[in-house]
């Protein structure tokens, strides 16, 4: 079952069920992730919020099947567009990557490679995902690669071809990510901190960008990212993570009227600066994977903490408008 | 671009200058009386001393000397050996492409091996395959090369009589020396009895010289390749659906590539060091088995000619590998 | 090692030590490479005890006898003996002895030059500086065993000449490295702290600044140390280093080819004793490496 009841799980494009992904031994485990259910709808914006530690780049990889050894994969469901990916095979799971779901990082320029041009590393993806008619000829996949910029309002397209990266400014190479990102035409765009790098200027415009081509493109997006103030920007849903679990989701106006878990809280304070102009910070830091204490993970550095939260773990509580794991939440339904 | 290469030009000036010191005054700093250091002749009457010592113009002020030792070199003249009285210029001509030849293929022997042996190193990090290559490598540079020449010899040569001990090529071959490089000519000569029996003399002074360059190889890229998997663009490289193979050898090789072209370079030194001492186990009729010859008979002519020659060739080529590298790093080309 | 807060302490040297050695402790490499050089330096100081015979006695004899366990070997020799009947084990076990005193002299020699010419040039910059470094990059242009040669060519063969020649070689890998490091220790607080209270140049250089940047100073020393078993053993290997019959490894295979067939093992036994010996001090000085790595950025010019 996903977050909201509002939407049938039949039109979910993502459909995540206990997923772990697990660092350690059997006998000693890490957890990265741990039980999380994640859905998204089609061309549906889902802020993915957490600190860093949360685990919620780790979910993301788990989806296209990029965790490195010696991080293991464990899920109940992993279904993209209503398949499952959980009992494919490694290469089946693996050419959904780059062709129905794209992902772009949090540097542009630590995810290009340097030593090859703009176009070159455009054409890589032409080649791989375009269509039959796109990748026909060298000529068709210039076409089709001055077209890709320009969706992504790159200026003058053809002089940026043979740029290298390190001659694009921060702005432009993301913009170019993006580009590389949405060639195969993806379902999904995993968006990884895309505008945490970035001027604060550009990351309105970078914001604005991926608005447009969800609307155009009737692609959804998985905007992972610390930044509360983003996702109230552009996205639909959120989920919060802490410690590899999932503590809240919600529909944005809703959460951000009254959230309901304390950390949710907490992050929504700390975007706000007090009278003492100071920001506001949560004291203690996330919990590290071999540290994850018997009952509610964020019970340390909860101001509402009480023997019980200290004890037992609480459960996610699914509701009309989200879900939310806390033993004693904010405000009830 | 251009003033990358032009700056990078400009400090190998002094440091030939610097050279050409050194080379000059070896002569001076060599104990004994340098009249009979440079003519070769022992108890001398004075007279005839006198005159030699004219004659080398030893008698003029050491800035003199010097000014006159750059000249000459700047000329071509390096004096003449004291053995064979041929010019020193000239020897050093006619043997120096049979080292040529042998470094060339122990560097391309080296990077044949090393190169793959590091990537796959890099690849299968932490398992037996990675263990044995840095077991390997590191077993390579820390032996001394003329004992594994001398093992090399004794199993395949001695015991299984599969390569021959010395020489470029069988004593009754006769080939005309046209390039100096014995394969070429040989198959210019249109002898492939020849081409076989230089080939065959070719391969354990090969790999006896490749071998630490080939360690350093293969650590250098294993290193190399290692960081470079760890970069978000091999990452994102893959995220887009890349397979495999092209993430590895299109964006992370290429990458890693940059150090270990330096280093590859930094083994121009060190095959040269290594003909040396090859050379002289297999007579091997190169510049290194010429310069040992020429210390062990005091054939000073021939140190200092042999010393400035090959010092000069190492400059030149370190910095044809600093142009390499500016070339190949997209950074320092468009910069 | 963090507060509540989740800020990040300033590690003190003491304890920045104790990691090292921790660190150091982890790679197995590492281990087995310091208890080689132990096992060396045992053999080297106890050779007099240890070598069953003196290492340059012939006994004529028994010229070229084989090893013990092979047919016409005796436990007497328990390595076989060489061409002029002296014992091959004896002359391995003293030749620990000079090859461990090369490695330790010629490295001391050009470690304290080094270091010294490096702390120089960084510290005073300028003239000073340029005219180190053109020197170093002079001898860095000739390989160094064609140095080592020059050298010998110079002052004449023997194991005397050999060790300078191999620490002449080895002085600018050191000025190099304590360069780098001093230019990038001088701008620190605590340098420019001590200059303020009154600390000259000579103390600022030596008592204050060295001492932060030996980490890899030693690195470079252990792996020099190998560096100058091989280069001592070349010279000796090509009669311009260690002269017959003092028993260098490398010397002792210099007319190894002349019986490769038929006494082998006077081929095998001194090589894999040099292969042993730079081994250790390979491994020992890698392990360094690695421990010290994250905590530096010297090493990367």
């Amino acid at each position: 079952m996903s977050g909201s009841s509002v939407r049938d799980s039949i039109d979910d494009l993502v459909d995540i069920a206990g997923l772990h992904v697990d660092f350690g031994t059997p006998s000693r485990p890490l957890p990265a992730v741990e039980g999380v259910d994640l859905s998204i709808g089609a061309a549906e914006i889902v802020g993915l919020v957490g600190e860093s530690g949360s685990g919620k780049t780790m979910t993301a990889l788990a989806l296209l099947d990029l965790v490195d050894f010696p991080g293991r994969i464990v899920a109940k469901r992993m279904a993209f567009a209503g398949r499952d990916l959980v009992p494919m095979r490694a290469t089946d799971r693996r050419a959904l990557a780059g062709r129905d779901i794209g992902m772009i990082f949090q540097d542009p320029h630590a995810s290009l490679d340097p030593c090859y041009t703009v176009g070159y590393q455009l054409d890589e993806a032409i080649r791989l995902h375009g269509s039959a008619h796109e990748r026909s000829n060298t000529g068709m996949r210039r076409e089709r690669a001055l077209a890709l910029l320009r969706d992504v309002d790159v200026p003058d397209p053809s002089v940026r071809l043979s740029a290298y990266p390190h001659q694009l400014s921060g702005g432009m190479a993301q913009r170019v990510m993006i580009a590389i990102a949405i060639a195969g035409r993806p379902r999904l765009l995993i968006a990884d901190e895309p505008t945490t790098a970035l001027d604060v200027t550009v990351q309105a415009q970078v914001l604005a960008l991926l608005t447009r081509l969800r609307d155009e493109l009737r692609m959804a997006i998985l905007l992972i990212t610390h930044d509360l103030a983003v996702v109230a920007e552009v996205a639909d849903r959120v989920v919060v993570m802490y410690a590899g679990q999932v503590v809240e989701t919600g529909n944005v106006p809703a959460l951000f009227d009254g959230p309901r878990h304390p950390y949710t809280r907490a992050l929504l304070d700390a975007l706000a600066i007090d009278e003492h102009e100071r920001l506001p910070t949560i004291a203690g830091i996330v919990p590290a994977p071999n540290e994850r204490a018997r009952g509610c993970l964020f019970a340390p550095r909860c101001t509402r903490a009480a023997q019980r939260c200290e004890d037992e773990r609480p459960a996610l509580v699914r509701g009309q408008g989200g879900s939310v794991r806390c033993h004693f939440p904010l405000r009830s339904e | 671009m251009l003033a990358f290469l032009l700056r990078r030009a400009a400090l190998v000036v002094p440091t030939f200058i610097g050279v050409t010191l050194l080379a000059f005054a070896l002569i001076h700093l060599i104990p004994g009386d340098p009249v009979e250091n440079i003519s070769g002749e022992r108890g001398m009457d004075p007279v005839r001393r006198a005159r030699l010592l004219h004659e080398f113009g030893l008698d003029r002020p050491l800035p003199v000397q010097y000014a006159a030792y750059v000249k000459d070199v700047l000329r071509g003249d390096l004096g003449n050996s004291l053995t064979t009285h041929d010019s020193v210029a000239r020897e050093f001509a006619t043997l120096f492409p049979a080292t040529v030849e042998l470094a060339f293929f122990a560097l391309v022997f080296a990077l044949v091996v090393g190169l793959p042996a590091g990537i796959i190193a890099a690849l299968k990090h932490n398992t037996v395959a990675d263990y044995a290559v840095m077991g390997v490598s590191l077993t390579g540079y820390s032996m001394p090369i003329f004992w594994w020449a001398l093992l090399l010899i004794l199993f395949f040569s001695v015991q299984l009589g599969w390569t021959p001990v010395s020489g470029r090529i069988a004593v009754q071959y006769d080939v005309p020396a046209v390039t100096g490089f014995m394969l070429i000519d040989t198959l210019l000569a249109r002898d492939p009895g020849a081409f076989r029996s230089a080939l065959s003399h070719l391969v354990l002074p090969t790999i006896v010289l490749g071998t630490v360059p080939l360690a350093v190889i293969a650590r250098m890229t294993r290193s190399a390749m290692l960081e470079v998997l760890r970069e978000d663009f091999v990452r994102a490289a893959r995220a887009k659906g890349l397979p495999r193979w092209r993430v590895v050898i299109v964006h992370a090789l290429r990458n890693a590539l940059i150090p270990v072209v330096t280093v590859v370079g930094l083994q121009v030194g060190l095959l040269l060091s290594g003909a040396i001492l090859t050379e002289t186990i297999f007579s091997w009729p190169g510049v290194g088995n010429w310069l040992i010859h020429g210390v062990q008979s005091r054939d000073y002519p021939v140190v200092q000619g042999g010393i400035l020659l090959i010092a000069a060739i190492v400059i030149a080529v370190n910095l044809v590998v600093d142009v390499l590298y500016g070339i190949i790093n997209p950074r320092i080309r468009r910069a | 090692m963090r507060s509540a807060q989740g800020i990040p302490r300033e590690v003190e040297p003491a304890s920045r030590f104790v990691e090292l050695a921790r660190a150091f402790a982890q790679g197995r490499g590492a281990l087995v490479g310091v208890a080689l050089v132990a096992v060396l330096g045992a053999l080297a100081i106890g050779a007099g005890f240890i070598a069953p015979h003196s290492p340059i006695e012939q006994f004529r004899d028994f010229e070229l006898a084989p090893p013990a366990w092979q047919t016409g070997g005796s436990a007497r020799f328990l390595l076989g003996t060489d061409a002029v009947g002296r014992d091959i084990l004896s002359r391995l076990i003293y030749g620990t002895r000079l090859s461990l005193a090369i490695g330790a002299i010629s490295v001391t020699i050009s470690l304290s030059i080094g270091t010294a010419l490096g702390l120089l040039a960084g510290y005073f910059r300028g003239v000073v500086d340029t005219a180190i470094m053109r020197l170093t990059d002079v001898t860095l242009a000739l390989p160094s065993l064609l140095l080592a040669i020059a050298v010998v060519a110079i002052l004449g063969p023997g194991l005397i000449n050999a060790m300078y020649a191999i620490a002449i070689v080895l002085v600018p890998h050191y000025v190099r490295l304590a360069r780098a490091a001093v230019i990038a220790e001088a701008g620190r607080e605590y340098v420019t702290s001590s200059r303020i209270a009154g600390a000259g140049a000579l103390r600022l250089m030596f008592a204050t600044i060295l001492p932060n940047c030996v980490a890899p100073l030693i690195v470079q020393a252990t792996l020099g140390f190998s560096n100058a078993i091989l280069d001592a053993a070349a010279l000796g290997f090509l009669g311009l280093g260690a002269q017959p019959p003092t028993p260098e490894w490398g010397a002792m295979l210099a007319s190894a080819l002349e019986f490769i067939q038929r006494a082998p093992w006077v081929v095998t036994s001194p090589g894999l004793a040099i292969l042993v010996t730079v081994l250790a001090f390979n491994l020992t000085g890698d392990g360094l490496r690695d421990a010290l790595d994250p905590k530096l950025r010297y090493t990367r010019a």
